[in-house]
């Protein structure tokens, strides 16, 4: 058996990786790899480096823009203090909270019933749902807000709350379509045997065997939630109303005078909950978002 | 009491009723705030609706109008033109990136982590991350390629028509290639090690492998995948609202941030519906052409594991 050909060259090959010279890894390998993580993540460590930055160094063509020499907490102070940015943050915390409840317990008993119950149609209402996650935002915001508006849910968290389930929905029940499928059916019956009803088989049985893919959704549809921003830009108006990523766009960039610092800041501390989130539950995350690719 | 307590566990015993109840929270929320604003934004289309004031029924006259726009027809091409770009990019580099990171590596399950941040955070945040990467004045960019003595004046990435086109979909291309690397990874590892061993043992170089075991055995997850990446694209409006407004003179605008300027900030609320449905056959077409036709090419190639 060769396992060189015959320039002498290891073949690479995923089942044979070991095989593979430790200079060629580098260049075939970590190098490219290496360039993709600085651009990646570049622009969160500019964000970083700027909410710290004092206003000499930033506006200055002098010195290493990439270090910063005199750190300061100047804008954080701002931000905190002399703008309304603990409202917004509280205000995201709360519609994406409350959207994903609602969402979670739409989704559990849609996916439930389209997958276990089988009513007659539920294959169509399953097409139906995976349909309505490729609807997007943009082509919605228009007639919703209308809509918000006859309502009378203009500038209220209550329009962003109602109105953000019509994406959380399809994808978190398309994501548990899948989680409910991998549980055995035997288990259903066994409890239907001994007089469970259906209710109780999900809340006894299904749900505790599918918590990963309620984390998943979750997880998912939090972060869907926070980082909205078509919807909040168009149905609400006032300050205090406001979403972090609608607030720090619309409040913080202020005439012609930028002020980069603080908007920064307002920017690192809108991503770092979602980002710490994240961290915990990556697993999840990722299996939610390949779930929901997959069929 | 035992009578009725039986009725309605016996009602509760039937699947459709069942189904029908369970159904019913979901449903009731779709289709008051997805299904019937579907079909009223494709109303307000033939309306002329104002902000504060009820339309009237004008046939076709938005769209007439819009076809003759010239802004319109600019927003249509820059729309197709930043999502071929950023498509093609986007595939390319992810397909790249979930190569890579299909490789053997230590910290592995941590770069795949990093790598999906940037799809994670809100993207109205990054997007002024990039703004000021972009400045005209202090971009970093343009400082590096000052004192490598590559470029003598900064470079005005967003006040340039073509250099804005070209800098927003950059930043498209930043936010996108996460998500496709990522999801063709977990394509990529489905893939039994087993094929490549058998391929590398007949002497298939790498490319072959590549060509003729993981791009066929990719396919279906590839058309996912690029028909939500396509969608995602063509329907962008946060990156371009923050980064441009559409600017420099109209430029960059796309379909949704020209509907939302001629809807909310122009109040014309017909008209802006009117841009907004015009996107949808394209939406169509675009799902249709890379769903099936990839579909149709995994097929082809016998690798019907659906």
């Amino acid at each position: 058996m060769t396992t060189a050909d015959a320039t002498g060259e290891p073949l690479d090959s995923q089942g044979m990786n070991y095989l593979v010279t430790l200079p060629r890894r580098v260049v075939t390998i970590y190098l490219p790899l290496g360039a993709f993580l600085f651009v990646l993540l570049f622009p969160f460590y500019w964000m970083a480096m700027t909410a710290f930055k004092p206003d000499e160094e930033l506006l200055s063509h002098e010195g290493n823009p990439f270090w910063v020499s005199n750190p300061t907490l100047a804008h954080v102070k701002k931000l905190l203090f002399d703008t309304p940015y603990p409202e917004w943050l509280w205000n995201t915390v709360l519609i994406s909270v409350v959207a994903t409840a609602l969402s979670l317990f739409c989704s559990v008993l849609a996916a439930y019933a389209i997958e276990r119950l089988r009513y007659r149609g539920s294959r169509y209402v399953g097409a139906s749902i995976f349909l309505a996650y490729l609807v997007p935002p943009s082509i919605l915001f228009i007639p919703l807000a209308t809509m918000v508006y006859q309502l009378n849910l203009f500038d209220t968290r209550l329009a962003l709350i109602l109105t953000y389930p019509t994406f959380l929905i399809p994808f978190c029940t398309w994501l548990l379509m899948g989680y409910f499928k991998t549980i055995p059916f035997e288990l259903e019956e066994c409890a239907l045997i001994d007089g469970a009803n259906r209710f109780q088989i999900l809340v006894k049985i299904v749900l505790p065997l599918a918590v990963p893919g309620l984390i998943s959704a979750g997880i998912f549809a939090f972060t869907l939630s926070w980082n909205e921003f078509i919807y909040a830009l168009t149905f609400v108006s006032s300050s205090e109303v406001k979403t972090v990523p609608v607030g720090v766009v619309t409040e913080l960039v202020e005439g012609d005078v930028y002020h980069w610092g603080s908007l920064m800041a307002g920017a690192l501390f809108g991503s770092l909950p979602v980002a710490a989130l994240y961290s915990f539950f990556v697993e999840y995350y990722v299996s939610g978002l390949t779930g929901a690719v997959k069929e | 009491m035992a009578s009725r307590s039986s009725t309605l566990s016996r009602a509760l015993d039937n699947r459709n009723l069942l189904g029908l109840l369970f159904m019913l929270p979901a449903a009731a929320v779709l289709l008051l705030f997805l299904t019937y604003p579907l079909g009223l934004g494709t109303y307000l289309g033939f309306t002329d609706t104002k902000i504060g004031r009820a339309g009237e029924w004008i046939g076709l006259d938005n769209f007439a109008f819009l076809w003759g726009d010239a802004v319109t027809r600019l927003a249509l091409f820059n729309t197709l033109f930043y999502t071929t770009i950023a498509s093609i990019i986007k595939f390319a580099l992810g397909l790249y990136l979930a190569l890579l990171l299909n490789k053997h590596l230590p910290f592995k399950a941590f770069f795949r982590a990093v790598v999906l941040l940037p799809f994670i955070v809100p993207t109205a945040l990054s997007a002024l991350a990039f703004w000021w990467i972009y400045d005209a004045q202090f971009s970093v960019i343009s400082w590096v390629l000052v004192k490598m003595g590559l470029i003598d004046r900064y470079i005005d990435f967003l006040g340039e028509p073509w250099n804005a086109r070209f800098a927003t979909i950059a930043a498209n291309i930043w936010r996108g290639v996460p998500f496709v690397a990522i999801t063709l990874l977990a394509g990529l590892q489905t893939i039994s090690p087993s094929y490549y061993e058998a391929a590398s043992l007949d002497g298939a170089s790498p490319w072959q492998q590549f060509r003729h075991v993981t791009l066929p055995l990719l396919t279906p997850i590839i058309a996912v995948v690029m028909t939500f990446s396509v969608l995602f694209t063509f329907t962008d409006f946060q990156l371009i609202y923050v980064l441009t407004r559409g600017g420099p003179l109209n430029a960059t605008h796309l379909m949704a941030t020209l509907s939302f300027q001629r809807a909310i900030s122009g109040g014309n609320l017909g008209e802006g519906a009117a841009i907004a449905t015009a996107m949808v056959p394209f939406l169509l077409a675009a799902i249709l052409i890379s769903y099936y036709g990839l579909q149709r090419r995994a097929w082809q190639q016998g690798t019907t594991d659906k």
